[in-house]
């Protein structure tokens, strides 16, 4: 069936099963490859995206949950001030080892900031109860949360 | 490959399960799991599905009297997000999964998912709450605990859906909730533990508790609650072995990979002394 929705700011039409979960669509339609797999069960946040600016894990998202809504990958979202915000408080407080989470972990950055742009340290945590990293211990990404709120704000 | 079906509102949804026996996906993180296949193909679903995402109409929560009504479609985060939704339901929405998965999942898939560990069904039980189920020809109304009837077991006919969760707008003093697991959002529950009460100077005047993944359902008592209405607190305080002792015979856990039951018994009967020890 034709499935019509917003890939990071452009109107995008498939000809494809609505049962196909937003992960393999994004990855193998569209090329975009920073949205990661990791576990595929919705516990590990490497393939988060924002619906409805939103972050949602598209590993347990079916492409009919798409219809009509926004979906913003990271490579949409690296277009933007806030990005540039977020990814320079992650390289200055090195939040980043392997990198493999960091695209779930900025998308999780910013649908928290997008809601609470003034987060407490706790409000940050049950931000990214869902995203696992398994470099940096959590700690230097929870402080960099804090210093792109800081140097950011006003953007959110 | 199986048929997919997205209907456009609950008036066609409804008259498209008449047609055949549909898996209906709300949020879709349960069913994708259980359905999982390999990277890069279709969804593993065994029979054909319905997809209620433009199911507009059921995404609401409003009070009507004294009853808070959920519709079947709402998410979880816009649950806890709303200011009428009951204490106890807040605290463990925020604690039974992460933000990714709240702003898709529902109440309603984590009731007809029907696992003994649903998070979100201890809470319910407390609450006494009613599901209203429709088919095209029909409406009814359910008691949860009458629903679910067993291990990954409903109430529910192929033509029918869950439309509604009506819970009553209850004014307790304090309520409790503890989620046992290695992790608290994302993981499965060892084990879970709801309860709440009301008290009138020292006198209990209502008194709830309910336990997940210590039997094939959620486990509530009535009998056992209702011996401590109209009793002081100081009684139940001085006596809360005695209360453990009744609840006893009905936690029957398992041994899973999750954990063992004499740990999740233990734990169970422990959970009964720190909710009595916190009123």
């Amino acid at each position: 069936m034709k499935i019509n929705f917003k890939l990071n700011n452009e109107l995008v039409e498939l000809d494809t099963t609505p049962n196909r979960r937003l992960l393999d669509v994004l990855r193998d339609d569209f090329g975009l490859t920073g949205v990661k797999e990791g576990c595929g069960e919705g516990e590990c946040g490497a393939c988060a995206v924002l619906l409805n600016h939103q972050i949602v894990n598209s590993c347990c998202t079916p492409l009919a949950n798409c219809i009509d809504k926004e979906i913003i990958t990271i490579e949409g979202f690296s277009k933007t001030k806030r990005y540039q915000v977020i990814k320079d408080a992650y390289a200055k407080l090195g939040g980043v080892q392997c990198g493999f989470c960091t695209p779930g972990m900025i998308i999780a950055t910013e649908s928290l900031l997008n809601k609470n742009p003034k987060p407490t340290i706790n409000e940050i945590k049950i931000a990214l109860s869902g995203n696992l990293c398994r470099c940096t211990g959590y700690n230097l990404i929870v402080e960099a949360i804090v210093e792109a709120a800081r140097v950011g704000e006003g953007l959110w | 490959m199986v048929e997919a079906f997205v209907p456009k509102n609950l008036e066609e949804c409804l008259l498209r399960l008449n047609h055949n026996d549909y898996e209906i996906v709300a949020g879709g993180t349960d069913a994708l799991i259980q359905n999982r296949s390999h990277t890069s193909m279709p969804i593993g679903f065994k029979k054909p599905v319905i997809y209620l995402s433009l199911l507009e109409d059921l995404k609401y929560i409003r009070q009507i009297d004294n009853r808070i009504h959920i519709g079947a479609n709402i998410s979880l985060e816009s649950i806890l997000e709303s200011e009428i939704t009951p204490k106890i339901l807040k605290d463990i929405i925020i604690e039974m999964a992460s933000p990714a998965i709240r702003h898709t999942a529902t109440l309603a898939g984590n009731i007809c998912n029907a696992s003994p560990a649903g998070d979100s069904l201890v809470g319910l039980y407390l609450l006494d709450a009613l599901l209203e189920v429709q088919s095209y020809q029909n409406k009814r109304y359910v008691l949860l605990k009458d629903f679910i009837t067993g291990v990954r077991r409903i109430d529910l006919l192929k033509n029918e859906m869950i439309t509604e969760i009506i819970i009553p707008n209850l004014d307790f003093t304090d309520c409790y909730f503890r989620k046992v697991g290695p992790r608290l959002s994302d993981a499965i529950s060892k084990l879970s533990f709801a309860g709440a009460y009301k008290l009138e100077a020292n006198i209990i005047k209502d008194i709830r508790l309910a336990f997940g993944a210590v039997n094939t359902t959620v486990v509530r008592n009535k009998e056992i609650e209702k011996k401590y209405i109209n009793k002081l607190v100081s009684d139940l305080k001085n006596n809360v072995e005695n209360l453990v002792k009744l609840y006893e015979p009905f936690i029957k856990p398992i041994d899973d990979q999750r954990s063992n039951k004499e740990y999740r018994k233990e734990i169970c009967f422990n959970l009964i002394r720190e909710f009595v020890d916190k009123i």
